[in-house]
């Protein structure tokens, strides 16, 4: 999923001031948010009713299940009523945080989610943490430095980056890490010697707490593969987002103004200019979730990491639906919180800092 | 990158020494997440790894390494005259596992096993919808809820099944995980707790080993049972690492992050035997693979005509082309590794020539039909559409011009049943307890047609011969009958028996007594490993 | 392909002028220099592939690559595990990979535009209503919402172009919709309106071709990105099914020698991320020829 194209900012609030409309205008996205999520469930509840094949008979696999002991399921599943009922009943679950039970292992959705959105999570912060750390610097410095054979070659490698069909990149990196130098682990998320328990889901903070030795390490060496793959797409995407609205606010009259007043050119370029330049860039971090979570699934399917993006993966394969469906559900929900949130910061940011 | 070599140098000592310090850790790598932690509720076989053959015992186990049943929790059985009566007397002093979440206040007794199967079959029973959609496949497969007509205590240690008609496959079937004996101290408690669905997430047996912790799609981690009956395991800690790829899984195996991996991709068998480090067990698997006519539909209702198809198909090129030979062609519905399997039987002889003729013989001229291939790998054929053009050219050569068609995995399963299905089906079975029975009256009797008999094919003298074989508890005559069943399949083709895959163990050079299993189960009981 | 809409919608002084601009970016010549080989290999590939993409030559089973150790000339890239060709399967999947590309942007293209105009140019209820729902596409990751479509459909590659099409909508018609909105009040549409010009004309002959350079840089960028998709998609198993030599699927058939064979790993992404580069630095060009912000700075 090649992500610079999906910037859209929000414009629709650019000019407005004080609390109140601030208020207004989250109450009013909050509105939006349910039939949005409405619209959602819909959408993951008629997706599983469409899906071809029927999942009470994949239970019994290749002995034939007898027609009265499939339909007795059916009944038990509550398969049997009608599309509607199904979907009120589902909707009313979900009020409740009922979010269906998996159909192959009997859990239920939510908590499965709960257990592998961890690493998930940890996953994708330190992937974004890469992203922007380099991403940002390496756009102002090609910035700075337009034209110059310094912004071609980031630039170049930029393109490269947010060209890169990641799935194929993670199998170079494990072939040359692991499989040549042999310098990092396959696949998982630590080494199967240490064992703790999981008080935050996050491998890195809990094998600290554990304090066994070597077991940070362990973590930060299975890692740091998967986080390179997860964050390439971003990064390029960070770093040409920096550099266009670097040149932008580089061009603009406070900026020429800073400069001629003999301010340090790093004063100027970090104080003033970065500053501005970095609403933009803030949104565009925001609407990576979504891009994180695509190259999430594609990342973890290649380093067996367990967490949400594989275990939808595997649900579709399984023909799982009722996980398919919750997982849907749930990611979506997500998406559209964190997008949410990310208006609403883009709101408070933007009109306080322009003037 | 220079330092980031010394910094995972680093890790790497600390790991090895972190590992010296500690217990003696066995790593399986695992092929998939279990489905749950109670096998009553499922069938795919790494739960009945993950649960059943760690945590529980059965009544009667399989020995280890064959499909003849031993005693296990049950000392020792009568089986009445009339076959259906079967009184098992427990083994006394067995002890219930002690763990974090449970500490038992007594040994097995007749109530755990009385509990064991109700919970399966009684609906009036709190455990039989203890989880949503709790459904007790196995044991409603196996026939088991027709069958029984109690379960009842003699004294603590004696258990009376008193079944409604004899059913010698009865023992074998006991011997299966689904039928793991529980404690019903735990189930009360937590029962009493209300905390049911714990039974399904924290385990708790017979077993050697101890259930710890499951990190969903990661790893399970169990230790050895110090009380265990059979005796304290060699190994201190047992991990299934559950890896989904199977090159992932060969890597790992490789750079010693586990000890044994379960199915490796056909493909990199070469190569793993090739590793000095590395020992490869493999064992005929207990399946079989076939194409099913459908021998209602004219002119497959003809024995030549089947026949001639038969001849036509080259099944040596199959099991090269799909297994890159980690299979044997089959001649039998049943795998050689199996009790009564009837080695005399005579294959029907890759030969287009007379398989031509015999078409013309029995007046077919430009037969036009339809060859089913399944959507998925399954492990007695790992690619059916591969198979399937392989058998659509060898066709050609005689002049049939077969169509590969392919469904959905679930509307395959439910269509290919139907008795008016047009075409050949590719299927197979996998056995579930090493008793020919689960092969031959399962899938070619006549109570199965329009289900698991997907040749719909009814022969009133091969299925005297499987039902007598039912109702008689001794094992040499029921080994005659089977044999003489054999023959009249053979003659009569209502398959074309295509191949028995062979499973293959790769395993570190510095394990020691892992027995593969016939029924293609992972059993750590009794594994060591080498400092 | 947009280069030749271009040809076609623009006067031939735009063209000159957009030539003009596009031309000074060197990097977007060479994507065009490299996508036109990549065409032109992809539409003769039955004159420029050594061997067939599908006969299996059993005797040469992983052959590595020409230039290294125990390959042969006439296998330039090697064999992969069936013995077939990996530079004739990589020419013959250049054509599908091309073939998605242009498909799916142009149903995704037509179908947004249309979708996006009618929400642009007559607001209210309808807007409202389609906005809301391409929200809720957009609430999804696309490529789980691409997989979750394909296993509803059945996989395949018409199946998987379909659903990349599907979740690449919400882009094109939010795109049209605000480029519609700024438009349909400036004065030369209330002119024509006056005139007596009927919606139809309105929406399609007036308003759309002044709405068309944002939406030619996204189809640039759409068609890189249904590329990858579809690579994911294949990769994943959900994509075009094997023996197709879609260059996704072979990766996907790859995996199994990753320690193996490395090479029947590589070239695939190779040329996957060529394509791809080649198509974005087109983009690029493109978006500072048309976009007449940038190309005053």
């Amino acid at each position: 999923m090649a992500g610079g194209s999906k910037t859209f900012g929000p414009s629709v609030f650019q000019r407005k001031k004080g609390l109140a409309p601030m208020l207004r205008f989250i109450f009013g996205r909050l509105a939006v948010l349910i039939p949005t999520f409405l619209g959602v469930s819909l959408i993951a509840f008629s997706f599983i009713r469409l899906l071809p094949g029927d999942p009470v008979m994949l239970m019994s696999g290749e002995r034939v299940m007898a027609p009265e002991r499939h339909t007795e399921l059916m009944h038990q599943l509550g398969l049997d009523r009608p599309m509607y009922v199904q979907y009120f009943d589902y909707l009313g679950g979900l009020v409740t945080g009922d979010f269906g039970s998996s159909i192959v292992t009997k859990r239920p959705v939510l908590d499965d989610f709960m257990n592998l959105f961890p690493a998930t999570l940890e996953l994708s912060l330190c992937a974004i943490i890469v992203a922007v750390l380099l991403g940002i610097p390496a756009g102002v410095i090609a910035a700075v430095k337009r034209g110059t054979w310094l912004d071609q070659s980031l630039m170049g490698v930029a393109l490269v980056g947010y060209s890169m069909p990641i799935f194929w990149w993670g199998l170079l990196l494990i072939i040359f890490f692991s499989g040549y130098l042999g310098w990092t682990p396959v696949s998982g998320r630590i080494s199967m010697m240490y064992f703790f328990p999981q008080v935050t889901g996050f491998m890195l903070i809990d094998s600290l707490i554990s304090g066994q030795a070597g077991a940070f390490k362990s973590a930060v060496s299975y890692l740091i593969l998967p986080t390179v793959v997860l964050a390439t797409i971003p990064l390029a995407v960070i770093a040409r987002q920096t550099r266009s609205a670097m040149l932008e606010v580089l061009g603009e009259d406070y900026v020429r103004t800073a400069r001629s007043k003999g301010l340090s050119p790093f004063r100027v370029i970090g104080v003033h200019a970065l500053r501005n330049a970095l609403i933009p860039v803030i949104t565009t971090i925001g609407l990576q979730v979504g891009v994180l979570l695509a190259g999430a699934i594609l990342t973890e399917t290649i380093f067996s990491w367990p967490g949400i993006g594989k275990w939808m993966v595997d649900s579709v394969f399984k023909r799982d639906y009722q996980v398919v469906q919750g997982g849907l559900m749930l990611i979506a929900a997500m998406i559209m919180i964190i997008n949410l949130i990310v208006d609403v910061l883009y709101g408070f940011i933007n009109p306080r800092i322009r003037h | 990158m220079k330092k980031l070599s010394t910094l995972l140098a680093a890790t790497a000592i600390a790991t090895l020494m972190a590992g010296s310090a500690w217990s003696k850790t066995f790593v399986y790598c695992s092929e998939a997440s279990p489905e749950g932690f109670d096998p009553g509720l499922y069938t795919g076989g790494q739960t009945f790894d993950a649960a059943a053959h760690t945590v529980y015992n059965r009544l009667v186990e399989f020995k280890r390494g064959t499909t003849e049943i031993e005693p296990a929790l049950a000392e020792s059985w009568e089986i009445s005259a009339d076959g259906k009566e079967y009184t098992f007397k427990l083994r006394p002093g067995v002890k219930f596992q002690t763990t974090e979440y449970f500490t038992p206040t007594r040994e097995l007794n007749a109530d755990d096993v009385i509990f064991s199967f109700e919970r399966q079959y009684k609906a009036d029973n709190a455990w039989n919808k203890y989880v949503p959609g709790a459904s007790w496949e196995y044991f409603s497969g196996m026939g088991l809820p027709d069958l029984l007509e109690k379960v009842e205590k003699v004294d603590d240690l004696t258990v009376k099944i008193v079944l409604k008609r004899p059913e010698a496959p009865l023992l074998a079937n006991l011997g299966m995980p689904f039928i793991s004996i529980l404690s019903k101290e735990y189930a009360d408690k937590l029962q009493a707790d209300g905390k049911m669905e714990l039974m399904n997430q924290q385990p708790l047996g017979t077993g050697p080993f101890t259930f710890v912790a499951y990190q969903p799609d990661a790893a399970i981690r169990y230790k050895a049972n110090p009380d265990y009956w059979g005796g304290k395991q060699k190994i201190d800690d047992l991990v299934f690492a559950i890896t989904t790829d199977a090159a992932v899984r060969a890597q790992k195996l490789k750079a010693g992050e586990c000890q044994l991996m379960s199915y490796p991709n056909a493909a990199d068998v070469a190569e793993l035997k090739a590793d000095p480090n590395l020992n490869i067990s493999e064992q005929a698997g207990l399946n079989v693979s076939y194409l099913a006519y459908n021998t209602l539909v004219p002119p497959f209702d003809k024995v030549e005509v089947r026949k001639a198809l038969n001849m036509a198909v080259n099944k040596q090129a199959i099991v090269d082309a799909v297994f890159q030979g980690a299979a044997t062609v089959a001649k039998n519905p049943i795998p050689p590794t199996m009790w009564s399997y009837n080695d005399k039987v005579e294959d029907d002889k890759y030969d287009p020539e007379v398989a031509k003729k015999m078409l013309e013989d029995a007046g077919v001229k430009d037969l036009k039909m339809k060859i089913w291939a399944m959507p998925v790998a399954r492990p007695y054929m790992l690619n059916a559409r591969r198979a399937a053009e392989l058998m659509q050219s060898d066709l050609a050569k005689i002049g049939v011009t077969a169509e590969i068609v392919s469904y959905e995995w679930a509307e395959y399963l439910k269509l290919s049943s139907a008795k008016d299905r047009d075409g050949a089906a590719i299927l197979g079975w996998t056995g579930d307890n090493g008793d020919p029975d689960n092969f031959l009256d399962t899938l070619l009797g006549c109570d199965a047609v329009g289900g698991n008999n997907r040749a719909q094919w009814c022969n009133k003298e091969f299925d005297d011969l499987v039902t007598k074989a039912k109702e008689t508890s001794d094992v040499a005559e029921r080994t005659k009958l089977y044999e003489e069943a054999q023959i009249v399949f053979k003659k009569e083709a209502p398959w074309n028996t295509l191949d028995h895959s062979l499973a293959v163990v790769p395993m570190s050079k510095k394990v020691s007594g892992f027995v593969q299993s016939p029924l293609g189960d992972f059993v750590f009981e009794g594994v060591d490993i080498a400092e | 392909m947009a280069v030749a809409e271009i040809k076609t919608t623009k006067p031939q002084t735009g063209f000159a002028e957009f030539w003009f601009y596009f031309s000074r970016n060197k990097g977007a010549v060479m994507g065009l220099v490299v996508f036109l080989i990549i065409l032109f290999v992809a539409v003769f590939a039955a004159f420029v592939a050594p061997h067939s993409p599908s006969v299996q030559n059993r005797d040469v089973l992983l052959l590595p690559p020409g230039w290294t150790q125990g390959g042969q000339w006439t296998y330039l890239l090697g064999t992969d595990a069936v013995g077939r060709d990996i530079l004739s399967r990589l020419i013959y999947g250049a054509r599908f990979s091309l073939f998605i590309g242009l498909v799916v942007v142009t149903l995704s293209v037509i179908s947004g535009v249309l979708v996006g105009l009618i929400a642009g140019y007559f607001r209210g209820r309808t807007d409202t209503i389609i906005m809301r729902v391409m929200d809720i596409i957009l609430a999804f990751p696309s490529l789980l919402l691409a997989l979750v479509l394909v296993a509803v459909l059945g996989p395949g590659l018409v199946n998987a172009m379909i659903a990349i099409s599907l979740v690449n909508l919400p882009h094109f018609v939010r795109l049209t919709r605000a480029a519609v909105m700024s438009e349909r009040t400036k004065d030369y549409v209330i002119a024509s309106r006056v005139a007596g010009a009927g919606t139809m004309r309105l929406m399609f002959l007036t308003i759309l071709p002044n709405c068309l350079a944002p939406l030619i840089v996204q189809a640039t960028l759409a068609f890189s990105a249904a590329i990858l998709d579809a690579a994911a998609l294949g990769f994943l198993g959900m994509g075009a099914q094997p023996p197709t030599p879609e260059w996704g699927t072979m990766l996907a058939e790859a995996r199994e020698f990753i320690q193996r064979a490395w090479w029947v790993v590589t070239f695939p992404g190779v040329a996957i991320l060529v394509t791809v580069i080649a198509i974005n630095l087109m983009g690029d060009g493109l978006r500072d020829a048309l976009d007449p912000k940038l190309k005053r700075s």
